[in-house]
């Protein structure tokens, strides 16, 4: 009997979200609620230095005073920011632990995760930080790093460990004042990833950090600084889940990147966030500020995939400030049910020569709204500035919805522009000439996606690019009807 | 009464020196109530009108629509809100400001107030008069019931603050299967006789199934002193008819012109409007086209040549509410010395309009260094089965056609005008009135300061 659509939209419907398990970890968490003496309890937990302290306060004030934005094309009930936790650890980690030292509970996590610590190490040369709720448990290959004077620890450590580095770069690209969801990150993060690569050194494996919220009721947020010197590269992953809940959880994240001149840095996100049940109830709010400064010759690549979260709003920019600089963002949205992503980057063009280029693919399914926002700028001394900007929406169902905001300054007379946006649905006649081929409605969806994601999908480094795929089949899987 | 109400109007006058713009319209709006019938319906239209500008006030840069438009420069000026006495002007004048070579029904204002010599209406089958006879007289009653701020914002601050003032412009009604003779012209000039003026001209076009018309607006002021025009224009299309409306906008250095066109249009009806941006200190386009039927077609070209310090501002709107229809948007704008450009073009596509065919095209250059320009392509779509694009580039003149054309014995000056004139040309491709195509190519080259010796 022929497999009907309907079946398999039924099928998909009640498809669970794979990483929905919660793991019974012992945790210590804190009280809900925030206030000064969190922010400072939370500053002692971590044992920090007193400018440390005083910055979170600092950060706290500012943000106290700030409103919750609400231009962003999305629509959410505001998260209750005296309901949240704002520190949760796995009780037994221990920073300096060997990986037979992890409760072996939150190795089985790994596990289910497909993220085996030890099988990483061997098999795919990819140094790990694994954050669980607030704090990073495990990081891995420190010692192969060190070797080169790569720098990759806890942004907790890094405190301890080269508070002069930390210092000199935190907050120097997302200021505390910059928005109110960055202000509140300064004010509370727990942890995050540092990472440091000396002038000149490639790093010789990709740095990855996996994210995870465990615990209910509490809220991630991570920071991480990637400060890359003068003429060195860097590859970082960033991936991300969450137990499935019923109530939102919030993730405020600031992601920092300096690319000191002639530096490069890429950096790839795949973020699956639990992104609610076909209700639309539960789920993440993903609210992330990640920002980039390029100086001279720097060059730097956001690739991301997005396929999670209830609620999305993040727009990885670059600032051009050096001289032949360059940005490149490359993104791949998808929306199913009824989440919601107002996606997009900014390139701020203010060096010579500065180029950028941004490729936007947005998949919007079943009720869900996806946005793509972005600003290209270009100042009156950014001479010779190029852009190059596509955005292209699928659409499936007419349930969905797909929006372009693209903002585009240019103030230099030399400044090339372009901006192409298109907005289509996949073909009733390439869906029938897949059938007729003998690949059935599923897996013909999967390679027309597939071909209109490749020039992302690429960017990807390999491994995530073969989870990536695997993601978009499973958030899109039989959304034709 | 008469006498009285001048005297009263004295009064409010020196009240209302002082005082900033919109303290002074929002005042005046009793001034202006002493010269009008409060009794017709009409009055309770601009009562709601006053009250929602009273309460938005004028639109400030921090509303996303406005972000980079500046209307505050113009609220420190002193404008007059209705004008102190009447001027007249002789054709030979002003002829120059026509497009004369053909014939044409004219309305014609000067200073907002309606010039019998300079204008030629008819009520031959067709009306093409005055909103002022449309909104007072009973035979018209009718049709203003049915049509009368149906399609303006009834939120948008300065739609309304023209509704509430809304009093006198053109009113032309096409019955059914009509076609009028010649084209139609309005034409607003202003003498300068108060330093500063503030006019609202509020239009009304309607055309029955199968007629077709065109029709062509200017504003010109004759002197160099300040002008503020917040004009209004509703524009019916019903079953299969055609409209085509051309905006001219060559004012000079002092005028500022605000256009509100709102399009209504019904199954199979084709409009075209064509906006051609030279002139005027800055120019604000709000062009919003809502349709509301099948097989629609809608078209919105236009071309902006600016210099020194202008600013030209367009906004357009199209709503696909039903299946099946078609919006063409294509701007071209050159933009040199101090002046900025802005576009913001919107596309909603609702989620029942399948099939929708949406282009938009935005493309500009810069000549100068000083010179910015803001774009905004914005598509928000909720139907799948839809194809829907925009383009927009920012770049300059190709350096190598430059030297291509120089190097056959072009003058650098002229290569320029004639890359530039090339760049904005498919644009005019569209004009269906041949004369004013010549015309707009006059202006073109004016702008561009070229003599080319030929008409391009």
């Amino acid at each position: 009997m022929a497999y009907t659509e309907e079946e398999l939209k039924k099928e998909l419907e009640t498809k669970e979200y794979e990483y929905g398990f919660y793991t019974d970890i012992e945790s210590d968490t804190f009280p809900i609620g925030l206030s000064e003496e969190i922010v400072v309890a939370i500053s002692k937990k971590k044992n920090e230095p007193q400018w440390m302290t005083d910055w979170r306060i600092e950060a706290y004030r500012v943000w106290e005073k700030m409103v919750e934005p609400e231009w962003a094309n999305v629509h959410y009930t505001k998260p209750d920011f005296q309901a949240i936790s704002y520190y949760s650890a796995p009780k037994k980690a221990d920073p300096n632990k060997t990986l037979g030292d992890v409760d072996p509970e939150l190795l089985e996590m790994y596990k289910k995760l497909g993220i085996s610590v030890d099988e990483q190490k061997k098999l795919q040369n990819v140094a790990v930080d694994i954050v669980v709720d607030s704090v990073s448990v495990a990081t891995t290959f420190q010692k192969t790093l060190a070797e080169k004077g790569i720098i990759f620890m806890p942004i907790s450590e890094a405190i301890q460990q080269h508070p002069e580095l930390v210092r000199k770069y935190m907050g120097t690209v997302v200021p505390t004042t910059d928005n109110f969801y960055a202000a509140l990150n300064s004010a509370v993060f727990t942890d995050g990833s540092f990472c440091y690569i000396p002038k000149g050194v490639r790093c010789p494996m990709e740095l990855s950090t996996y994210f995870r919220i465990n615990q209910a009721g509490t809220g991630q947020f991570e920071r991480t600084l990637v400060v890359a010197d003068e003429g060195s590269y860097v590859s970082y992953l960033e991936g991300c889940t969450a137990p499935s809940r019923d109530e939102n959880q919030l993730h405020a994240a600031v992601v920092e990147l300096i690319a000191m001149d002639d530096a490069e840095i890429k950096y790839s996100t795949v973020q699956n966030w639990f992104p609610g049940n076909k209700e639309g109830k539960g789920g993440v709010y993903n609210f992330v500020t990640k920002r980039a400064i390029c100086e001279k010759n720097a060059k730097v690549s956001w690739t991301q995939v997005e396929t999670g979260s209830a609620v999305t709003w993040k727009y990885p920019s670059c600032i051009l400030k050096g001289d032949n600089s360059i940005g490149e963002f490359y993104s791949i949205a998808v929306t199913n049910n009824h989440q919601q992503a107002d996606t997009g980057t900014k390139m701020i063009h203010l060096g010579k020569n500065t180029r950028s280029t941004i490729i936007s693919k947005g998949i919007s399914a079943g009720k869900s709204q996806n946005s793509y926002r972005g600003l290209v700028q270009v100042s009156s001394r950014a001479d010779n500035a190029r852009n190059f900007s596509q955005c292209d929406s699928l659409l499936m169902g007419n349930e969905c919805g797909a929006h372009t905001f693209p903002y585009i300054e240019a103030k230099n007379k030399t400044a090339m522009i372009e901006h192409e946006a298109t907005t289509s649905k996949i073909g009733e006649d390439q869906i029938f000439y897949c059938n007729q081929r003998g690949i059935t409605t599923e897996k013909a969806i999967a390679l027309i996606v597939n071909g209109f994601s490749k020039e992302v999908l690429n960017k990807l480094p390999m491994e995530f690019a073969v989870e990536a795929q695997k993601l978009l089949e499973i958030s899109l899987e039989g959304s034709v009807g | 009464m008469a006498l009285q109400s001048a005297s009263l109007f004295n009064t409010y006058y020196l009240i209302l020196k002082n005082m900033d713009l919109k303290d002074k319209l929002v005042s005046s709006f009793l001034a202006f109530e002493n010269n009008i019938d409060v009794h017709n319906p009409v009055h309770d239209v601009r009562t709601e009108a006053i009250k929602n500008f009273e309460t938005k006030g004028f639109p400030s840069r921090k509303e996303e629509a406005w972000k980079y438009t500046s209307l505050n420069s113009l609220q420190k000026i002193d404008f007059s809100i209705f004008p102190k006495k009447e001027s007249s002007l002789e054709y030979k004048d002003v002829k120059k400001y026509f497009i004369h070579q053909i014939d044409t029904y004219k309305i014609v204002f000067i200073d907002g107030v309606f010039s019998s010599n300079l204008s030629e209406t008819t009520h031959d089958g067709v009306d093409i008069c005055l909103m002022s006879s449309a909104l007072t007289k009973p035979m018209y009653k009718a049709v203003i019931d049915v049509y009368f701020n149906k399609v303006a914002s009834k939120e948008e601050s300065l739609t309304t603050l023209n509704t509430a003032f809304s009093r006198e412009g053109a009113y032309i009604y096409i019955p059914k299967n009509k076609v009028p003779k010649k084209p139609i012209e309005i034409i607003h000039f202003s003498t300068g006789n108060d330093t500063a003026l503030m006019l609202q001209p509020r239009n009304l076009v309607i055309a029955e199934e199968n007629s077709e018309m065109q029709i062509i607006e200017r504003h010109q002021s004759l002197t160099n002193h300040a002008v503020l025009t917040n004009s209004v224009t509703e524009i019916f299309a019903a079953k299969n008819a055609i409209v085509d409306y051309y905006k001219v906008q060559n004012d000079n250095d002092a005028a500022t012109l605000i256009d509100n066109t709102y399009v209504d249009q019904k199954d199979n009806s084709h409009v075209k409007v064509h906006t051609f941006s030279f002139g005027g200190k800055l120019i604000r386009n709000n062009l919003n086209f809502y349709q509301n039927g099948e097989r629609i077609d809608s078209t919105m070209k236009g071309i902006t040549i600016i210099g020194e310090k202008q600013h030209v501002d367009h906004h357009t709107l199209v709503h696909h509410i039903e299946p099946n229809c078609e919006s063409h948007q294509d701007y071209k704008g050159i933009f040199a010395e101090n002046s900025t450009g802005v576009f913001n073009g919107k596309i909603i596509v609702d989620k029942i309009a399948q099939k929708t065919n949406a282009f938009q095209q935005n493309n500009n250059i810069l000549i100068s260094d000083k010179a910015t320009i803001n774009t905004k392509p914005q598509l928000e779509i909720f139907a799948d089965d839809v194809k829907c694009s925009h383009g927009c580039t920012i770049g300059q003149l190709d350096e190598e056609a430059l030297f291509y054309l120089q190097s056959r014995g072009i003058p650098k000056k002229e290569a320029r005008a004639l890359l530039m004139y090339a760049f904005a040309n498919n644009v005019l491709e569209s004009v269906r009135i041949p004369e004013l195509k010549v015309r707009i190519n006059k202006l073109i080259a004016n702008k561009l300061g070229v003599n080319l010796g030929f008409d391009l």
